[in-house]
This record gives C-alpha cells, sequence and structure tokens, in this order.
C-alpha cells in the first residue's frame, strides 16, 4: 500500500521510461569514468615525461571503474536482476577488447620493428659471410617457398582424395568414420613432433645427419594434409544432390560426375581451404629447425643439404644474435613482418577467392 | 492388388552401376589417398617409437643428455612443466574466450558478429614464431613491473613468491603468450555452440522476463556446456604442443617449481626438444624423441576426449 502511494506522488512523464535508465546513461558513465581514470593517471605523471603515461592501466582502471558505477547505479534505479545483466554486459565487453589489445600491440610493433630493415638489400642478399650489420633473407624466402611449394603439391592431391572418398564413396562406413576421427585427431598433432616423425623416417632410410627441403616438406605435409581434408570435405558436401542425381541420369559415370561436376562447383571453396592450409604452415618453425635445418647460404636444390626457412631465420636472429645483437634483432622483426605479410595476403586472397568465385547458386 | 506388384519387383530391383575402368581407377585413388592418412598415422608412431628404442637401451652413462639420470627423472620436471603451463595458459584463456563468443554471438550486433569474428580469428593466424618475438622482446619487459608489484604485495601466496626475474621471462609470461595463441580456436568454438542454441529456448526466457544474462545462464550455456569442455581440451592440445612461443620467452632451468614469477622456470617437452636437438648426437637424439613420443600421446589423448565429446554431442543434440 505504501508503495502505490510513492509511485502515486511522484510525477512520471512516461510510464515505459519508469524504473529504467535513460537511453545514453552507460555511454556518459563509460566515458566519465575513462576521463576520471585518465586524469588520476595524468596528475600522477604530471613531473614525469609523457612516453610514461600508463594508457593501459588507465583505460584498465577506467574500464573496471565504469563497470562498479554502472552496477551501483543501475541497482538503485531498475533493481539487481538489471544491474546484473548490465554488469555482466560490460565484463564480456571488457573481454572482447582484451582480447584486441595483444593483436593490436604485436602488429603495431612488427611493423613498426619491421620496417627500419624492410629495405632492398634484405630482399636482394642471404646472409653468408654477414657478420654484423647488413645481409638479408633472400635465402630464407626462397626456402619457404620451395619448401611450400613441395608440401602443397604433396598434400593437396591426398587430402582432396582423401575427402572425395569421405564424400562420395565413403557412404559413412566405418572406414570412412574412423578416417574422418583419425584426421580429426591428426589436426592435433603438437608441429615439432611431425617434425621428429619426418627426421625418423629420413634418419631410417638415409642415415644420421641427412638433412633436406624434402625433409621438411614432408613434415610439413604431415600437419598440412588433415586440414586440407576437413575444409575440402566441407566444401564438398556443399554440392547440391540434385546436379550429382541429374548427372547421373544423364547416364554420366560417377567418376566424370565428380570430376566434370562436383569439383567445378565447389573449386572455389576448395582453393580457400587450401590457402588457409598454405598460410597455416608457412608459419611453422619448429618441424623445419628439426628437419631443414638452418644455414646462411642459398640452396635451390630441394633435395640436399640444410635450407633456411622464414620463420627458421626469424627464430636464428633471435636466438643467436651474434656480435651485433641490435642488427640481429631488426633483421629478426624484418623476417617477422614479411612472413606476416605472406600470411595476411594468403587470408585475404582465399576470402576474395570465396567471396567472388563461389557459384552462383540462384537460390 | 497393387501392393503385390509393388512388392514384386522389389527384391530384384537394386541395379548395380556398371564399373568403368574410370570408375576404378578414380575410386581406387580415392580409397588409397585415404588409407595414406591411416598410414601415415600409423608410421608417425612406428618410427617414433623404432628412433626412441636406443634411449633405453643404452645405459643412462652414456648417454650425452640423460648424463646418469634415469628417463623418469629426465622426462618428469618436463612433463610437469609441459602441463602446468599448459594448464596456466587455459586458466586465462577460457573464461576470456566464453567472454569473447557470448560477445560475438549474443551481445554485438548481427551486422558486426562476422567481422568481429574475423579480426579474433587474426590471432590464429599470426605464425607462432613472430609470437614468440612478440613475447621475448615485448610481453615480457611489459609484464615485469607488474610482477614486482604482484610479488611486493600478493607475495605471501606461494605462487607469487620468490625472488621476480629481472627480465620478465617467466613461466607466467609464457602462459600468457600461450593464453592468446589458444584463445581464437576456443572463441570459434565456443561461438559456434553459442550460436547453436534453440532460438525458441532463448525467446522462451526472455518472454517470461528473464534479462539478456538470465537468458544466457538459463538457455543457453546450459546447452553449450559440452561444447566448452570440448574447445578447452582442443586449446589444452594446442597448448600442449606449442613450441616456438615457449621456447623464445621462457629462460628455461628445467626445475619443477609453482613459482611463477622467478627466473628459474620449469621447461615444456616441445621447448626442451627444440633448443637440445640442433646439438644433439646419437643416444641423446633418441632419448628427445622418446620425450616427444611422450608428448604425441598426451595430446592424443587429449585431442580424441574432445573429439569424442563433439561428436557425442552431435548424435544426441536434437534441438537443431
Amino acid at each position: 500500500m505504501s508503495t502505490a502511494t510513492a509511485t502515486a506522488t511522484r510525477p512520471s512523464t512516461n510510464s515505459f521510461s519508469n524504473g529504467r535508465l535513460p537511453k545514453g546513461t552507460s555511454w556518459l558513465l563509460l566515458a566519465g569514468s575513462l576521463i576520471v581514470m585518465g586524469l588520476v593517471f595524468f596528475l600522477l605523471n604530471i613531473d614525469q615525461p609523457v612516453a610514461n603515461y600508463n594508457i593501459v592501466a588507465a583505460v584498465f582502471l577506467g574500464a573496471v571503474l565504469y563497470a562498479i558505477l554502472i552496477f551501483v547505479v543501475a541497482s538503485i534505479v531498475e533493481g539487481r536482476r538489471n544491474a546484473t545483466d548490465r554488469f555482466i554486459t560490460a565484463v564480456v565487453s571488457a573481454a572482447f577488447i582484451v582480447a584486441l589489445l595483444p593483436l593490436i600491440s604485436l602488429l603495431f610493433t612488427v611493423l613498426v620493428n619491421g620496417l627500419a630493415r624492410f629495405d632492398i638489400e634484405f630482399f636482394s642478399s642471404s646472409m653468408r659471410n654477414v657478420i654484423g650489420d647488413g645481409g638479408g633473407a633472400l635465402h630464407a624466402i626462397v626456402g619457404t617457398l620451395l619448401i611450400t611449394l613441395t608440401a602443397t603439391i604433396i598434400s593437396v592431391p591426398i587430402g582432396l582424395m582423401t575427402s572425395i572418398y569421405l564424400v562420395e564413396y565413403g557412404n559413412s562406413g566405418k572406414l570412412a568414420r574412423a578416417i574422418t576421427f583419425f584426421v580429426d585427431v591428426m589436426t592435433g598433432i603438437p608441429s615439432i613432433v611431425a617434425g621428429l616423425f619426418a627426421y625418423a623416417v629420413f634418419v631410417i632410410f638415409f642415415g644420421a645427419g641427412y638433412s633436406s627441403g624434402f625433409e621438411g616438406a614432408i613434415a610439413l605435409s604431415v600437419l598440412m594434409i588433415p586440414v586440407v581434408v576437413r575444409s575440402s570435405e566441407e566444401m564438398l558436401r556443399l554440392v547440391p544432390n540434385e546436379l550429382r542425381e541429374a548427372s547421373f541420369a544423364l547416364g554420366v559415370p560417377k567418376w566424370l560426375t565428380i570430376v566434370k561436376v562436383v569439383l567445378p562447383t565447389s573449386i572455389a571453396g576448395i582453393t580457400t581451404g587450401v590457402m588457409l592450409a598454405i598460410a597455416r604452415v608457412i608459419g611453422e618453425t619448429a618441424p623445419l629447425l628439426l628437419t631443414a635445418g638452418y644455414t646462411q647460404s642459398m640452396n635451390w636444390n630441394i633435395w640436399d643439404g640444410n635450407m633456411m626457412t622464414l620463420p627458421v631465420f626469424v627464430y636464428n636472429q633471435y636466438a643467436n644474435q651474434g656480435t651485433n645483437p641490435d642488427a640481429a634483432i631488426s633483421r629478426a622483426w624484418a623476417g617477422a613482418l614479411t612472413l606476416i605479410l605472406i600470411v595476411m595476403v594468403l587470408n585475404l586472397a582465399a576470402r576474395f577467392v570465396a567471396k567472388f568465385f563461389a557459384p552462383k547458386t540462384g537460390r | 492388388m497393387a501392393t503385390t506388384t509393388d512388392a514384386g519387383p522389389e527384391a530384384p530391383a537394386k541395379i548395380h552401376a556398371k564399373r568403368r575402368p574410370g570408375d576404378i581407377v578414380f575410386s581406387g585413388t580415392a580409397l588409397g589417398a585415404g588409407i595414406i592418412i591411416l598410414a601415415v598415422l600409423a608410421a608417425v608412431t612406428i618410427f617414433l617409437v623404432i628412433e626412441s628404442i636406443p634411449a633405453f637401451t643404452t645405459p643412462a652413462d652414456e648417454n650425452p643428455l640423460l648424463k646418469g639420470k634415469t628417463f623418469l627423472e629426465y622426462t618428469w620436471p618436463l612433463v610437469f612443466g609441459t602441463i602446468w603451463s599448459s594448464i596456466l595458459a587455459l586458466v586465462m584463456a577460457a573464461p576470456l574466450a566464453i567472454g569473447i563468443a557470448l560477445f560475438i554471438s549474443h551481445y554485438a550486433p548481427r551486422r558486426a558478429a562476422a567481422v568481429l569474428g574475423y579480426i579474433i580469428d587474426l590471432l590464429a593466424a599470426v605464425p607462432s614464431v613472430v609470437f614468440g618475438l612478440w613475447g621475448g622482446l615485448v610481453l615480457a619487459g611489459f609484464v615485469q613491473p607488474f610482477y614486482v608489484w604482484l610479488n611486493t604485495y600478493l607475495g605471501w601466496i606461494p605462487l607469487f613468491s620468490g625472488q621476480v626475474s629481472a627480465t620478465g621471462r617467466t613461466i607466467l609470461t609464457a602462459a600468457l603468450v600461450l593464453a592468446i595463441m589458444v584463445l581464437p580456436i576456443m572463441t570459434a568454438i565456443c561461438r559456434e555452440v553459442f550460436l547453436q542454441t534453440p532460438v525458441l529456448h532463448e525467446e522462451a526466457a526472455l518472454a517470461l522476463g528473464a534479462t539478456r544474462w538470465e537468458m544466457i545462464k538459463m538457455a543457453v550455456l546450459p546447452f553449450a556446456r559440452g561444447g566448452m569442455v570440448s574447445a578447452a581440451m582442443l586449446a589444452l592440445g594446442r597448448a600442449l604442443g606449442e613450441t616456438m612461443a615457449v621456447t623464445m620467452v621462457l629462460s628455461v632451468s628445467g626445475v619443477v617449481t609453482f613459482e611463477l614469477l622467478t627466473a628459474t622456470n620449469p621447461t615444456t617437452i616441445p621447448a626442451n626438444i627444440a633448443l637440445q636437438f640442433p646439438e644433439a648426437y646419437g643416444t641423446g637424439v633418441s632419448l628427445l624423441i622418446a620425450t616427444g613420443l611422450v608428448l604425441f600421446v598426451v595430446t592424443f589423448a587429449v585431442n580424441a576426449i574432445a573429439r569424442w565429446i563433439v561428436n557425442r554431442r552431435a548424435e544426441f543434440s536434437g534441438a537443431n
């Protein structure tokens, strides 16, 4: 009874907004708490250079302040349940922002530090006879391209044929289910175990001390095949059954149906999957460290001798800095920048292919 | 009448397609490719076993890496470090990944969701060696002051006790990098299962007057529990096998300790292999391969269990 009189005496302009926070309140509170924390840290930092300004702590504590404020304000106006809801909204949004911070920091530092040595010399010379500064990564880039190309040539036919088996011939039988399960498990093989495997195979057949780019390609294939199988299988399953049935009805043999109807329909998706698989293995370091090893000179022969690759180059410059650590670290950053650019280009190209060459389903 | 004529020709009606040579060759190749995959997996196991046998047959004194220790004494600290760093990474990544997945699936505007998901996937595209470089040169220096703070004010907790590392290259930093690296895969799987929640359940909860968080608590999270567990397991498998980030970030000493902030840190199996392998010879190599086999078995088990949970869920969730 007392509540009824209380609400009756309070003048309310809009019955829908009663007991709710006005629309922009949360944004205002967020801006307010960020400004307050920014000022607090500005005052703490007032007698120090601007570079010392702790922007991460300011933003973080600002977000914490906002979460507390919105909870308190909403509990007063809207009640406990809505307050919890608003609090969780703040926390969940913060989780997303927190995940972005390392990505931004990583891309920013790689770009800034990598540009110092991102010059012509870096792309035109190897590390042969280079002590201290100078030198480049041409041998590593060539090695990466050769090894990745070989791994692709090995993995794509096997992966594609396996996915064709799974979709067109397997009929979800025992073998098909076993292959699906083990492909899933194979996706989780640690990359270094793949390297050890290639090493073990080549030691048994070629004796200890053998090392070549081809060995590295075998290791990468072990990592690449399951990715290719998974993505192509998904794409083949997307092909409408009506297309296959129409082809069968015209008397076309099954294998020709697959080659002439199923594959052309799904080729865009398969290409995307292959490019993403390449992007994944091109950055692998550990297996190549154990198999292709490292060298300072150019090696065009994939069948014999150590072969440098870009990820191993980055690791090597970082781990063995030599007489001029600054120069080595700059080379490592430049190598990292090159690597990220290659991966990003592959990713973007894959999205492009998926978007523009997808079959027109007409629906 | 009609039923009898229908039933009559049904028995011999199974027409076998003509087996043309092209068909036989093509299906044979497809089958062969599938079998190659199983053979490769078997070969991985067999070759690793063959190559690791010398580590057990030769006396421990002659092994350049064992230096008189037994295999278990050598491997145990490595296994401990591997599991410890991965669990730390998982503890940090799991709440964050679930939060991000919820944000993308239930909080962000529908139109922005795809772009936000793509941004998180970008993290997965960054090569591990770049993460290692960034972790060793940028993150370690950045977090070191926080470690000093943690040690000063929370040093009474055993985890944060001990002498703080001056470089910041501790097991906690390595676990942080690992957490960032497993974030995308965990987010992607969680997002997928959250989106599979039956819309009717969500709408029913909202219609009963639940707030968005109550709807998520009542409808989304219970439905997605199995998916979240398997996402965590897959992330664990990824973290267990990650090599470069740990190798480049951690300054190792191969001890068994729970202290997170000191300069003496446990190392992991993959990091140990990457560091020792280039200089190893003879039975030392066999020993490293044997530790790799241990890692393989552990990750295989973790992944198999995770996949089993996913598949079981797919069979029984009739909701979608």
